[in-house]
C-alpha cells in the first residue's frame, strides 16, 4: 500500500509505533553525531543549561536591586554579571535554542532525510559549548569578565585597567566571533536545505510557516552578521594592537561601532522572533482546529520583516548625535515593521476566533506569549518614536520592553514549542498538570517582573545601575519578587521534562492530530526520517478540509 | 511496498513542480558555497562602508607627511590578478575537455600569478611610511589590504589542494565542485580587489 490517506476531519491518532529513535541512546548526545535530530536536541539541551546560568546571573542582579544601596555584590562583579546575563541569554540561549528546534524540525517538515551539510551542522553545534566555556572562563582572568554590557560600546569597552592582553573584553569578542562563525555555518546550511531539499510537491507556498520563518531569519543572519563581525574585528584590533577605528584618542569614532553593532543586532531580534512567530503559526491552527488564516500573506510577511529589518538600526542611536532627518527616516522605517507584524497577529487572532480551542500546555504558552507580544509591540512602537525614545533612552522602560519580547514572547514561545514537539522528539508524553503549573508561574512571574520596569523607566531609573534613588524602591521590590517567581517557575519544567523523558506515557505518532509531515513519522522518528520520501499534494493547515496532505510515495511517480 | 526506499539515483533525477528533492550533493554544495560567498561579501561591504564614512568625515585623512599612495606597482599587481581570473577559467575549460595536463598548467600559472600579487603587496607594505596604528587611515588601509590578502592566500591554498587532488585518478571524472568553487572564489577575490584598488589608490 503506497497511499498514506489523511482524512483531515479525522486524523489518525495512532499508528503502530515502529520508531526506534536515532539509535545510540543517551550516549549519542555526547558524540559528534551528524543526525540533524541528535544535533537539534544537543543544541536544545546545551542552550537550556546556559539559560539556567544566565538565569542565575539575573537572580543575583535582581537580588542586588531589591534595595537601593549596592550591597550584595562588588560593583565590578555586578557589571560583569549584567554583561554576561545579556550575552549568555542572547548568544547561548535564544539563538542556539531556536537553531536547535529548527535543526530538529526543518528536515522533517520539508520531507528531507537530513540537513544539506550534516558535518558542517555538527561542527556549528560544537562551537556553542566552546563559546560558553570561553565566556565562563573569563570570570577567572585578572580583572574579571567583560563589563561593558552586551553591546560592548567603545570607549568603555576599550578600557583595560589590568593591562593584560588576555582580558575579559578580548575573550568576549573572541567568543562573539566564534558564535558568529557558527551562526553563518548554520545559516548556509538552513538556506541550502530549504531551497534544495524539499520533498517533491512541496513548493514554497506549501512550506509550513515555521520553515518560512526559519528561512527568513537565516537570510538575516547571512546578511547582517558579517557587519557585526566586521565591527568586532575592528574593536578587537583597537583593543589589542592599538589601531584607531573607534578609539577617539587615536582619531577614531566610537559612534561608528554603534552602526556596525546595530546594523546586525537589531535585525538579530527578528532572527529570534521570526521562528517564534513560526511556532505560533504552527500551534494555533492545531489547538483551534482551524486552517491558518491568510497563509500566503503570513508567509510573505516573514520575508518582508527580514527585508525591512535591514533599515531600522539607527533607532538605537537617536541620542548618539544622529542628525534630525536621519532620526525621522529611521522612525518611519521602524514603524513600518509593525505592518507585517500586525498582519501576523491579525491572522493568529482570526485563526483562533471561533475555533474549537483545546487549552493544552503548548496552546497556553503560545497564547500567553502572544498576549505579551502584543503588549511588547505597542511599547515598541512608542519606543520607535523619537520624542518618547529620547525621554526613556537607557532607562528601565527599554529593559522592560525587550524583556517582554525576549522572555514574554521568545522564551514562552520556546516553551510552547518544547511541549508541543516533546512527544515527537522523545516518544513520550509530558505531564499536563505540571505543564500548567509551569505556565501559570511563568506567566505571572513574567508580568510581575517586567511590567514594573515600565513605570520605573518613565520615572527615570537608568538601566545597568547597581544602586538607585530610594523613591524607586517599591517597584523594584515587585520586580525582584517577580523575578524570583520566574526563576522558580523553571523547576516544574525541569522536573516534568526529566521525569517524562525517562518514564512518561508512550506517545502516539500524532498526539495532537496535527497536519504536517513531521507527524507522519514515528515518535521518535527513525534515523532516516521517512521510509519513503512523501509527495506533497496540498497546502498546509487544512484543518476541516478533506483533501489528503501527501500522495503516494515519490518512487511511484517514475 | 511500504519498505521500499527510493534509490538515490532515482531521486537525483526527480524535479517535481515547485519542490526538489535533493541528493544532488554537488548542486547543494555549490549553492551553499555561493550563499557563503554572498555572506562573505557583506564583511567586505561593511569595511568599505566604514572606509567611505571615515574618509568623508575625517578632516586630515592621510597621516602627517603622506601626500598619497604610489599607484604604479599596485596597478601592475591589479593587472596580474585580473589576468589570473582568466587563466583559472582556462583551467576549468581544460578540465571540461578532460585535458588534465593543460588543467594543471593553467592552475599552476594562476597560483604563480597570485603569489606574485602577494609578494608585491608585501614589498609595498614594507616600503610604506605609515603603520597599522597611524590613525583611521592607517588602520583601514592595512585592514582592507590585509583581509583581502588573507583571501588571496586562501585562494592559493585551495588551488594547491585542487591541483594535488587532480593526481588522484578518477577524482575529476565527473564532479568538479572543488574546482568550480575554487575558481568562483578566485573571481570573487578579484572583484573585491578591483573595488579596493579604486577606493584606496584611485580615489585619493
Amino acid at each position: 500500500m503506497t497511499n498514506i490517506p489523511i482524512d483531515r476531519l479525522d486524523l489518525p491518532v495512532e499508528k503502530p509505533n515502529h520508531g526506534h529513535g536515532s539509535g545510540g541512546g543517551w550516549k549519542e548526545y555526547f558524540s559528534f553525531s551528524t543526525d540533524h535530530k541528535v544535533i537539534g536536541i544537543q543544541y536544545l539541551v546545551t542552550s537550556f543549561i546556559f539559560f539556567l546560568v544566565g538565569g542565575i546571573f539575573a537572580m543575583i542582579l535582581r537580588g542586588e536591586l531589591i534595595t537601593p544601596e549596592s550591597d550584595l555584590v562588588d560593583r565590578t562583579v555586578y557589571n560583569g554579571m549584567f554583561t554576561m546575563h545579556g550575552t549568555v541569554m542572547l548568544f547561548l540561549w535564544t539563538f542556539p535554542s531556536l537553531v536547535g528546534l529548527a535543526n530538529y524540525l526543518v528536515p522533517l517538515m520539508i520531507g528531507a532525510r537530513d540537513m544539506a551539510f550534516p558535518r558542517l551542522n555538527a561542527a556549528a553545534f560544537w562551537m556553542v559549548p566552546v563559546v560558553g566555556i570561553l565566556l565562563m572562563a573569563s570570570f577567572f582572568v585578572p580583572g574579571g569578565p567583560a563589563q561593558a554590557g552586551w553591546w560592548a560600546y567603545p570607549p568603555v569597552s576599550l578600557q583595560n585597567p589590568t593591562g593584560h592582553l588576555i582580558n575579559g573584553q578580548v575573550i568576549w569578542l573572541l567568543a562573539v566571533a566564534i558564535s558568529g562563525v557558527s551562526s553563518i555555518m548554520g545559516a548556509v546550511n538552513f538556506v541550502t536545505t530549504i531551497v534544495k531539499m524539499r520533498a517533491p510537491g512541496m513548493g514554497f507556498f506549501r512550506m509550513p510557516l515555521f520553515v518560512w520563518a526559519v528561512f527568513s531569519a537565516q537570510i538575516i543572519q547571512l546578511f547582517g552578521l558579517p557587519a557585526l563581525t566586521a565591527g568586532a574585528v575592528m574593536l578587537l584590533l583597537d583593543l589589542t594592537v592599538g589601531t584607531g577605528f573607534f578609539n577617539p584618542t587615536n582619531g577614531g569614532n566610537p559612534v561608528m561601532f554603534q552602526h556596525y553593532f546595530w546594523f546586525y543586532s537589531h535585525p538579530a531580534v527578528y532572527v529570534i522572533i521570526l521562528p517564534i512567530f513560526g511556532i505560533f503559526s504552527e500551534i494555533f491552527p492545531v489547538y483551534a482546529r482551524k486552517p491558518l488564516f491568510g497563509y500566503k500573506v503570513v508567509a510573505l510577511s516573514s520575508i518582508l520583516i527580514a527585508v525591512v529589518s535591514a533599515i531600522v538600526w539607527v533607532h538605537h542611536m537617536y541620542v548618539s548625535g544622529t542628525p534630525a532627518w536621519m532620526r525621522m527616516v529611521f522612525m518611519l522605517t521602524t514603524m513600518l515593521v509593525s505592518v507585517p507584524t500586525g498582519i501576523k497577529v491579525f491572522a493568529w487572532v482570526a485563526t483562533i476566533w471561533g475555533g474549537k480551542i483545546r487549552l493544552n500546555t503548548p496552546m497556553l504558552f503560545a497564547l500567553g506569549g502572544l498576549i505579551m507580544f502584543v503588549f511588547a509591540g505597542i511599547v515598541g512602537i512608542m519606543l520607535s518614536s523619537v520624542p518618547v525614545d529620547i525621554h526613556v533612552n537607557n532607562t528601565y522602560f527599554v529593559v522592560g520592553h525587550f524583556h517582554y519580547v525576549l522572555y514574554g514572547t521568545v522564551t514562552m514561545g520556546m516553551y510552547a514549542a518544547i511541549y508541543h514537539w516533546f512527544p515527537k522528539m522523545t516518544g513520550r508524553m509530558y505531564n499536563e498538570g505540571w505543564g500548567k503549573v509551569h505556565f501559570w508561574l511563568a506567566f505571572i512571574g513574567t508580568n510581575l517582573n517586567f511590567l514594573p520596569m515600565h513605570p520605573l523607566g518613565l520615572q527615570g531609573m537608568l538601566r545597568r545601575v547597581a544602586s538607585y534613588a530610594p523613591e524607586y524602591e517599591g517597584w523594584n521590590i515587585v520586580a525582584s519578587l517577580g523575578a524570583f517567581l520566574l526563576g522558580m517557575s523553571t523547576l516544574p519544567f525541569i522536573f516534568n521534562i526529566l521525569v517524562s523523558w525517562m518514564q512518561g506515557e508512550k506517545a502516539p505518532d500524532n498526539p495532537w492530530r496535527a497536519i504536517g509531515l513531521e507527524w507522519l513519522v514515528a515518535s521518535p522518528p527513525p534515523v532516516e526520517n521517512f521510509e519513503e520520501i512523501p509527495v506533497v499534494i496540498s497546502e498546509p493547515y487544512g484543518y476541516g478540509k478533506s483533501e489528503p496532505l501527501v500522495a503516494e510515495a515519490h518512487s511511484h511517480q517514475h | 511496498m511500504d519498505s521500499y526506499i527510493v534509490p538515490d539515483d532515482l531521486q537525483q533525477s526527480s524535479h517535481h513542480a515547485g519542490g526538489e528533492h535533493g541528493h544532488d550533493e554537488e548542486g547543494n554544495k555549490m549553492f551553499g558555497f555561493i550563499v557563503f560567498l554572498l555572506s562573505e561579501s557583506v564583511i567586505f561591504l561593511s569595511f568599505f562602508a566604514g572606509y567611505i564614512v571615515y574618509k568623508l568625515s575625517t578632516p586630515n585623512w592621510l597621516p602627517p607627511g603622506i601626500s598619497g599612495l604610489e599607484v604604479k606597482e599596485p596597478a601592475i599587481n591589479t593587472v596580474v590578478l585580473v589576468a589570473s581570473s582568466f587563466v583559472i577559467y582556462l583551467a576549468e575549460v581544460a578540465l571540461k575537455r578532460h585535458d588534465l595536463r593543460m588543467f594543471r598548467i593553467f592552475l599552476t600559472t594562476t597560483m604563480v600569478m597570485g603569489g606574485y600579487f602577494l609578494v608585491g603587496q608585501a614589498i609595498e607594505w614594507s616600503n610604506l611610511e605609515f603603520g597599522f596604528t597611524s590613525g583611521t587611515f592607517g588602520g583601514m588601509f592595512y585592514l582592507l589590504t590585509g583581509f583581502h590578502g588573507l583571501h588571496v592566500l586562501t585562494g592559493i591554498i585551495l588551488q594547491l589542494i585542487v591541483l594535488l587532488r587532480s593526481f588522484v585518478p578518477g577524482n575529476y571524472d565527473n564532479g568538479h565542485f572543488g574546482v568550480n568553487a575554487t575558481s568562483l572564489f578566485w573571481h570573487f577575490v578579484d572583484v573585491i580587489w578591483i573595488v579596493l584598488f579604486i577606493m584606496l589608490y584611485i580615489w585619493q
